[in-house]
């Protein structure tokens, strides 16, 4: 069925609480005698603590512990292997191991050395600052570039070398491009701070508010760590304040403070600070790549090779899907990748929006613009001389691809007629003028969730899942979906999320929420339809007589499409029967065709940008994203998803980049004054479309999910029109100005 | 952020007399940058002394010009009729900087005393020549974290190509002043006025600020126990053609790699006058004299104002990171002086 025929453009439906703050984020839960906890980072990256002076700290107004290597209490569950994380492949542990407040080896700056807690925030804040740490300090390898040369390749099994056709066939192209790219650190930087509050709730039994975007990941990782029945973790986390990926894992502080809670048998608060956040809650790895791609002379592909080496702690190995959207996006017989890591000084980067193909569409979506220009051939037509109409890596067909009718549309809103040829001929007043496109696309998925649908005997309807809503409107698109199958007017649906009293789902992220979740929610509401309509039709009832297709449901009423009058009110039904509701819990996943067929949702990004010739400065003017992510279900929080991967993909492009000083191995712009993210004024007119075609193959709603798309490849599209206007090629981002000095 | 004690004062006097009795105490006005140098354990002071109840917020005319309150918010001077009619310059410098919540706080006095961006200056664990000794509590007079200049060999994006080497062998510090307002304040040639001990004084904005030298511990001339009270600015001829260009890592919300504060009289397309500053590039409001001189008398041609902006980069000096300042600020002053000559 079409899930939403009249693309109905609802409201967010925790927008009003989120704009009157009644929304609430897990800090601002209040439990009686909550005690404060306050991390005391390493100064140092690498090197051993040699003392560690408490006793100022101990002896401070309000203090209830000052916990270290010396007595932190027990995590039972940590004595096996831990990957902690949430779901998904998980980061594989080297032969370094990293056990918070264990022992007195430095691994990263920030590492914490001890955790202060007392009565409130502001003495736990002052007595963290009386902890004096003395260190051997040994010369941290932070720097990426200094130590390629101890890269390695992860020994799991889904990043391994991929080859294709000839070994490096681009060598036997008449038209070759080799070059570098590289992507740097950088930081999520939601507004909402990380952290948790923990309470034992009973010896056995713990109840936590976490910042995790998924609490059934929190509760199994915390069950397995303390030995408990998961059932006795309860985890709530309603709302978020943007995750972004970094509540993707549960992080060895939250455990730690849970470990705390129980030993102070009080509950315990963490809110992280915001130069913690760099340190401490994961960040999108630095990353080098290498494109090698040959091309005849008729445009077409000959060979590819695509290569990444990025930073990785040196306790545990961090992978992404760097090199992967090369392996299928365009029709290249032979094609290689390799994908490498580099152990440092650091903290473990977690998935950042996009994660890893982000980083690679810079590189792939960069390069196929350097190589348009060599074959002296738009970069849109080049792109269409290479469309894949089948899956290349899996020699298998897409289960569907309308990416040729989102080049054409994004182009025409943009305007890509007036690209200038040449690059650098455009102005307007003294400013250079560029436009620039490129490609995103991302796995598209469907996992197993379990939701709970209830519809009232007054014809109200009560939707259950645990899923978080990070912010793209996951509450929204659900109410959307139940509204859609049953019919029941959206003011009188309740969808409850974000709490592990709710049946399970997976972790909100690898945009596959909606898909995933959002089935569950169809699939339950048509059980609880079949239900009425068997109701409805037995002998004797208002309906008798009619087939199920015939029937359907509006506006809390239950009738024959053919002939409107006929019907009865769902309410009425359920009275007629005396049942006080229908309730359905059932478990929803994908069937077999999810082998026979490739699933991807795509974008395409149109950017406009002015350069200023003398100062370097880039201004982007307009950007036209267009998304083929399925059956789009809620087209206002798909359209904020959209603007709110351009602004990402703004700050990407132009601005945000997490500084170290490597002599050092400490971050020098750790904090939202100097780590820049885009500001409203970086951020011009977004426009975005949507193709809005249904995949049936992938869910019966035949929506796809959109989330890293709308930020994957954005870059790419923005240097690529940097090049346009300036004929200067910026390979290492962000494009700050003194990159493009001097270009008139 | 340590314990301390704090105190409201009303009166100027009384501003003056509770700082010289108490070594280590500070002046608290909107606090935008103290309370930040606070929590990062950078000022570790005995006392605060609250001048915002202090009666120095007015903005009037005076015969020779303007006089600007030393409490007087940031947005109300840029927003004041008689700042944006005399004084363009001085508007648009005050609305380039931090964002309108920091400018609705952020004093005039306050705006001035603002201490460096330097990211070593604010980490107590890394090394910096400008932290003064701990100040309060068991550690009084224990050095606040290692000297040495980090940013020297470091992360210098943001720091100084004038005036660091300036009567030193070596620098010891090449951090800038980040003020937009003082850019703008030192090519209108305002004077400070101030009140000590010993009563009223008034400073020469040119002789403000201080380059660092060998103590790059002192920002400005102003004494230990000194209040600021007002900036008085003389009138020009200088606001037809002004302009206050502002180069940065983002379009808002972030400080100047470059600006260049422009005021120029014109006389048809002959410089009268010009009166030329630069932020970002060092320790102080940096004005190009020689550079006003070159101007003087000279069409307002594209080719003039590259070669005052050649003149302009004498003595500039890069230090890794921020090399690329050398190319930027003569492009910015170029542009800067094309846009206050450009008709609207
Ligand atoms: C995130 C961020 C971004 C910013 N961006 C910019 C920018 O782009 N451009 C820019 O110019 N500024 C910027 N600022 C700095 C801002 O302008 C200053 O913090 C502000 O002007 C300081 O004024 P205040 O009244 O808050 O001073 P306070 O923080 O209260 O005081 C600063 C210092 O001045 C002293 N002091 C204050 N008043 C007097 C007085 N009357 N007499 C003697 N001593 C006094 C105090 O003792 C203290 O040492 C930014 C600040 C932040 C936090
Ligand atoms: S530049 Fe100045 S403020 Fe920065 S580290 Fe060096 S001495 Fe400290």
């Amino acid at each position: 069925m079409d899930i939403n025929p009249k693309n109905q453009p609802v409201d967010r439906v925790d927008g009003r609480q989120k704009v009157t703050g009644s929304a609430k984020y897990f800090a601002e839960f209040a439990l009686p005698r909550t005690a404060y906890c306050v991390i005391v980072g390493s100064t140092i990256a690498r090197g051993t603590l040699d003392q560690l002076d408490t006793k100022r700290a101990a002896a401070a107004p309000g203090v209830l512990g000052v916990f270290t290597h010396l007595n932190m209490p027990a995590i039972p569950g940590w004595d096996a292997p831990v990957g902690g994380q949430a779901d998904g492949p998980p980061p594989q542990p080297t032969a370094e191991t990293y056990r918070i407040l264990r022992g007195t080896k430095i691994l990263f700056d920030g590492q914490p050395i001890a955790m202060v807690v007392a009565d409130t925030f502001e003495r736990a804040t002052y007595a963290a600052s009386l902890v004096k740490a003395t260190y051997t300090r040994q010369t941290p390898k932070t720097d990426l570039n200094k130590h390629l040369a101890a890269a390695i390749a992860p020994s799991i099994p889904w990043m391994k070398d991929y080859s294709r056709g000839q070994a490096e066939a681009y060598k036997t192209a008449p038209v070759v491009l080799e070059a570098d790219y590289v992507v740097p650190t950088e930081v999520h930087n939601p507004m909402e701070m990380h952290g948790i509050l923990a309470q034992w709730t009973s010896p056995t039994s713990l109840l936590l508010y976490a910042k995790t975007q998924g609490v059934n990941a929190t509760q199994r990782a915390m069950a397995q760590a303390f030995k408990l029945d998961p059932r006795n973790v309860k985890v709530h986390t309603e709302f978020m304040g943007g995750g972004f990926g970094m509540g993707l894992r549960t992080w060895p502080q939250e455990t730690a403070v849970v470990a705390i809670a129980r030993q102070l048998g009080r509950p315990v608060k963490l809110v992280m600070t915001r130069s913690q956040m760099f340190q401490l809650v994961g960040y999108r790895p630095h990353t080098r790549q290498t494109i090698r791609m040959g091309a005849d002379a008729t445009g077409k592909l000959v060979g590819l090779v695509h290569e990444a080496t990025a930073e990785t702690a040196t306790y545990e190995d961090f992978t992404e899907g760097t090199v992967n959207m090369s392996k299928f996006l365009y029709a290249c017989p032979s094609m290689q990748t390799r994908y490498r890591l580099v152990r440092l000084d650091r903290g473990v980067p977690i998935w950042m929006r996009g994660p890893g193909e982000a980083t690679g569409a810079f590189a792939l979506e960069s390069a196929m613009d350097e190589m348009a220009h060599k074959l002296h051939l738009d970069p849109l037509e080049f792109r269409l001389r290479n469309y894949s109409e089948t899956d290349p890596e899996h020699n298998r067909p897409y289960s569907s691809k309308n990416l040729r009718e989102a080049y054409e549309r994004g182009a025409a809103a943009i305007g890509w007629r007036n690209r200038p040829a040449t690059p650098g001929s455009q102005r307007e007043g003294e400013w250079l003028v560029g436009y620039g496109m490129s490609t995103g696309t991302f796995n598209a998925m469907r996992w197993q969730a379990t939701v709970r649908v209830v519809l009232q005997a007054d014809g109200s309807l009560l939707v259950q899942s645990a899923v978080t809503d990070i912010g793209p409107g996951t509450g929204t698109a659900l109410t959307i979906i139940a509204h859609n199958v049953l019919g029941v007017p959206l003011d009188r649906i309740k969808v409850q999320y974000g709490d592990t009293s709710l049946p399970p789902a997976p972790t909100q992220g690898g945009s596959a929420i909606v898909s995933t979740v959002g089935s569950a929610v169809f699939d339950t509401c048509s059980a609880v339809k079949q239900t009425l309509v068997e109701l409805a039709t037995r002998p004797g009832a208002p309906l008798a007589g009619h087939q199920a297709e015939e029937l359907a449901l509006a506006d809390g009423q239950l009738f024959v499409e053919a002939k409107l009058a006929t019907q009865v009110a769902v309410a009425e039904l359920l009275r007629q029967n005396q049942l006080a509701s229908i309730d359905k819990t059932t478990e929803s996943k994908g069937g077999p065709e999810q082998q026979k067929y490739s699933f991807y949702s795509y974008s395409v990004h149109f950017v406009r940008v002015r350069v200023n010739p003398r100062t370097g400065v880039v201004r982007v003017t307009k950007t036209v994203s267009v998304a083929d992510s399925g059956r789009i279900i809620s087209p206002k929080t798909a359209a904020s998803q959209m603007i709110g991967g351009v602004a990402g993909g703004i700050g990407m492009a132009l601005t945000e980049e997490a500084v170290l000083d490597h002599r050092f191995g400490r971050y020098v712009n750790n904090n939202l004054a100097d780590y820049h993210v885009a500001v409203h004024a970086d951020v011009p007119e977004i426009e975005t479309i949507t193709i809005d075609k249904p995949d049936y193959l992938l869910n019966p709603m035949g929506a796809k999910g959109m989330g890293e798309i709308a930020l994957i490849g954005f870059a790419a599209a923005v240097a690529n029109a940097v090049f346009n206007a300036t004929g200067r090629r910026v390979r290492e981002l962000p494009i700050t100005l003194d990159k493009l000095l001097a270009v008139s | 952020m340590n314990p301390f004690s704090y105190a409201r004062v009303t009166t100027p006097p009384a501003a003056v007399a509770a700082r010289t009795q108490q070594p280590g105490s500070y002046f608290l006005a909107g606090g935008t940058n103290l309370v930040d140098l606070l929590k990062r354990g950078v000022v570790v002071p005995e006392k605060l002394v609250d001048i915002t109840r202090l009666p120095l917020t007015a903005i009037e005319a005076t015969p020779t010009g303007l006089r600007i309150g030393a409490l007087a918010k940031n947005s109300t001077v840029a927003d004041h009729e008689l700042v944006r009619r005399q004084f363009p310059l001085l508007s648009q410098a005050l609305n380039a900087g931090a964002s309108a919540q920091l400018r609705n706080m952020a004093t005039v006095g306050g705006n001035m005393l603002q201490r460096t961006r330097c990211a070593y200056f604010y980490d107590t664990s890394l090394p910096c020549n400008k932290r003064v000794p701990v100040q309060a509590g068991p550690d009084k007079g224990q050095p606040n974290g290692p000297t040495g200049c980090g940013a020297l060999g470091g992360y210098n994006r943001m720091h100084a190509i004038f005036g660091a080497d300036a009567g030193v062998a070596a620098p010891k510090c090449i951090a800038v002043h980040p003020s937009d307002m003082c850019v703008a304040l030192a090519a209108l040639e305002a004077t400070v006025v101030v009140v000590g001990p010993k009563g009223e004084r008034r400073i020469a904005f040119r002789d403000f600020h201080r380059l660092p030298g060998d103590n790059p511990r002192q920002d400005t001339t102003l004494g230990a126990d000194e209040l600021i009270t007002a900036v008085e600015v003389p009138a020009n001829e200088l606001a037809a053609h002004s302009t206050y260009l502002k180069v940065r890592d983002r379009a808002s919300y972030a400080f100047a790699l470059v600006s260049v504060a422009a005021g120029l009289q014109l006389e048809g397309t002959t410089i009268r006058q010009a009166r030329l500053a630069m932020g970002g590039v060092a320790h102080k409001p940096w004005r190009l004299f020689e550079a006003e001189q070159f101007l003087r008398g000279k069409p307002a041609t594209l080719a003039t104002f590259q070669q005052a902006a050649t003149l302009a980069m004498k003595g500039a000096k890069g230090y890794g990171e921020n090399d690329f300042k050398l190319t930027l600020a003569p492009n910015s002053l170029v542009e800067a002086l094309t846009l206050a000559t450009t008709p609207a």
